[in-house]
């Protein structure tokens, strides 16, 4: 099996060092090893797929980004982490920073239990010491920027849990780029959510790819060519393909990815 | 013929234990109903002004009150609170974010469990050499420790519960913002779990404020005002059992008034507990 990435071919605008640098990535759930010698190169203000069956390790990869594995004792990951070129792992590496820096939407909107105000504006508090009335412009500058604030800014009081479920999860959004990350991870963002609020959200990515570099985990090959500029294939924990999503939805060098792009598995 | 035969069999077993089972409930709430009107027969006689202004009257002479046990109970079940509550919680949060699978966390989960189980009076009476034979007298403070002894499994068991429910996600999106762990527990999950966190600690209350045993050894009982924590303090419990069992009608009387006030407040307390709870599944 190919287990090593070739390196991606940027378009000719974009900066030539990648956002996230992996390098020979294993990951272990306990004894069990998820996934095996991966590498990868995420390049900035590009959006990333990371395509495969289910229980390949797509997930599993992008926990490892913002070290979210290390709420759990058995989980553990060995291997090399840049982003920007520093070692994510290195002591000198600030956790909270991190994860600042490389926010995450997970596949179930998670708002936090209080108002939609107060869901963008805690992170923002944070990392930030901002007046009132700046806090109040960036909460509604990030709401803008997740294409939310229309529909609630006359809900700012409301619950987050009040919203609609699509609505929910660009509130999500709008949380993570309220701490100005450079990374947004998203983890299959829309697979619980209706096809119309699924647009929204893919129209959302594409404008947001301008400010951030994107990785996003999905199920649905549609929407990984219709939104990424690249995509990595994984397959049992390993990288089997990784490329221009056109090359790897039109000419895969890979056997395995053309079976499962064509369906045949998954 | 012998299917019809199987049918019927069950069809008559069917029954059979639908009226046993509901014999069974309508006892359970016919003793219930009765201890109710019960007390609230014999106590309601009792409720007075003088009930709840006045210090208790010596035997013979008519009137007083039990102004002193109301607030001495009152008092110490509110320092109870104070300590019990706080070491619930936290070892509550101990072991739903830390020691999940550890071997303390275990051995807590355990303690725990064993403490919920020990008897009361027991704790009445370790608390007795522990805090009132060293010192040589009664005090509200030693009826507090031991009724925090009480409340701490209680509050601890129904905090990890509850923050067990808080899904995962919730947790990780916290973080993941950069949001350390402790600031994660106290205004993320402790927000998301607040209504059911809130009925546990109003549970261990109704639960600690019929306590008697542990009373009896610790605060004991005193026909006056109390001046400091440090002394015997009249307290409603200790107070039923002192004069429901003398031989004075005007003590029975106020006894049977005590239990009224208990019950009720009791009562109270658990049907908001129940309230929360609703609100929260809602």
């Amino acid at each position: 099996m190919n287990d090593t990435a070739t390196l991606p071919l940027y378009g000719t605008s974009a900066d030539p060092q990648p956002k996230i640098t992996v390098r020979g990535l294993n990951f272990f759930y306990g004894s069990q090893q998820a996934l095996f010698d991966n590498n990868l190169d995420i390049a900035p203000h590009r959006v990333t797929a990371v395509i495969g069956p289910s229980g390949c390790g797509k997930s599993t990869h992008l926990r490892v980004y913002n070290r979210i594995f290390e709420l759990y004792r058995d989980q553990r990951a060995t291997g090399t982490v840049l982003l920007n070129g520093e070692d994510i792992f290195s002591p000198k590496m600030n956790l909270l920073e991190l994860r600042r820096r490389v926010g995450m939407i997970f596949q179930k909107p998670t708002p936090f239990p209080m108002s939609v105000f107060e869901n963008v504006a805690y992170g923002i508090r944070l990392h930030y010491t901002v007046s009132k009335s700046e806090l109040e412009g960036r909460v509604e500058e990030a709401l803008k920027g997740a294409a939310l604030w229309e529909e609630v800014r006359d809900l700012l009081h409301k619950p987050g849990t009040a919203l609609s479920g699509g609505q929910q999860q660009r509130l999500c959004i709008a949380r993570a780029i309220a701490v100005e990350p450079e990374v947004l991870l998203m983890d299959e963002p829309t697979s619980a959510i209706d096809p119309i609020a699924t647009a929204k959200i893919e129209e959302l990515i594409e404008r947001l790819k301008g400010r951030y570099t994107i990785v996003i985990v999905t199920h649905n090959m549609q929407q990984a060519a219709r939104i990424s500029d690249f995509t990595a294939f994984f397959f049992k924990g390993y990288i089997v393909e990784f490329g221009e999503t056109k090359q790897i939805f039109t000419n895969p060098k890979n056997k395995k990815t053309e079976e499962y792009i064509t369906g045949r598995f998954g | 013929m012998k299917k019809a035969d199987n049918r019927r069999r069950r069809e008559m077993a069917d029954l059979g234990i639908k009226i046993l089972s509901g014999a069974a409930a309508f006892i359970g709430i016919f003793f219930l109903g009765w201890i109710l009107w019960t007390v609230a027969r014999q106590g309601v006689a009792a409720l007075s002004l003088d009930f709840f202004t006045k210090l208790p009257a010596p035997p013979g002479i008519a009137g007083g009150g039990l102004a002193n046990a109301i607030v001495g109970t009152l008092i110490i079940t509110f320092l109870a609170t104070l300590l019990g509550v706080p070491l619930g919680l936290f070892t509550g949060v101990y072991l739903s974010e830390f020691g999940r699978d550890g071997r303390f966390g275990t051995l807590v989960r355990f303690t725990m469990n064993i403490t919920m189980g020990i008897p009361s009076i027991i704790v009445g009476l370790f608390v007795y050499t522990v805090l009132v034979l060293p010192v040589g007298h009664f005090s509200a403070y030693a009826g507090a420790v031991s009724l925090a002894i009480i409340m701490l499994p209680v509050v601890a068991r129904t905090t990890e519960d509850m923050l067990g429910l808080v899904p995962h996600a919730l947790r990780e999106a916290a973080l993941a913002l950069g949001m350390p762990r402790w600031r994660m527990i106290l205004s993320i999950l402790f927000r998301a779990a607040r209504s059911g966190l809130l009925t546990g600690i109003l549970l261990a209350v109704a639960r600690v404020s019929g306590e008697t045993a542990p009373l009896l050894f610790t605060a004991m009982s005193s026909p006056y005002w109390m001046k400091s924590l440090a002394e015997p303090t009249a307290n409603l419990t200790v107070t039923i059992f002192n004069y429901a069992m003398s031989p004075f009608d005007d003590w029975k009387q106020l006894a049977w008034g005590a239990a009224l006030l208990i019950m009720t407040a009791v009562l109270t307390v658990n049907i908001l507990a129940r309230f929360l709870l609703k609100e929260k599944t809602k």
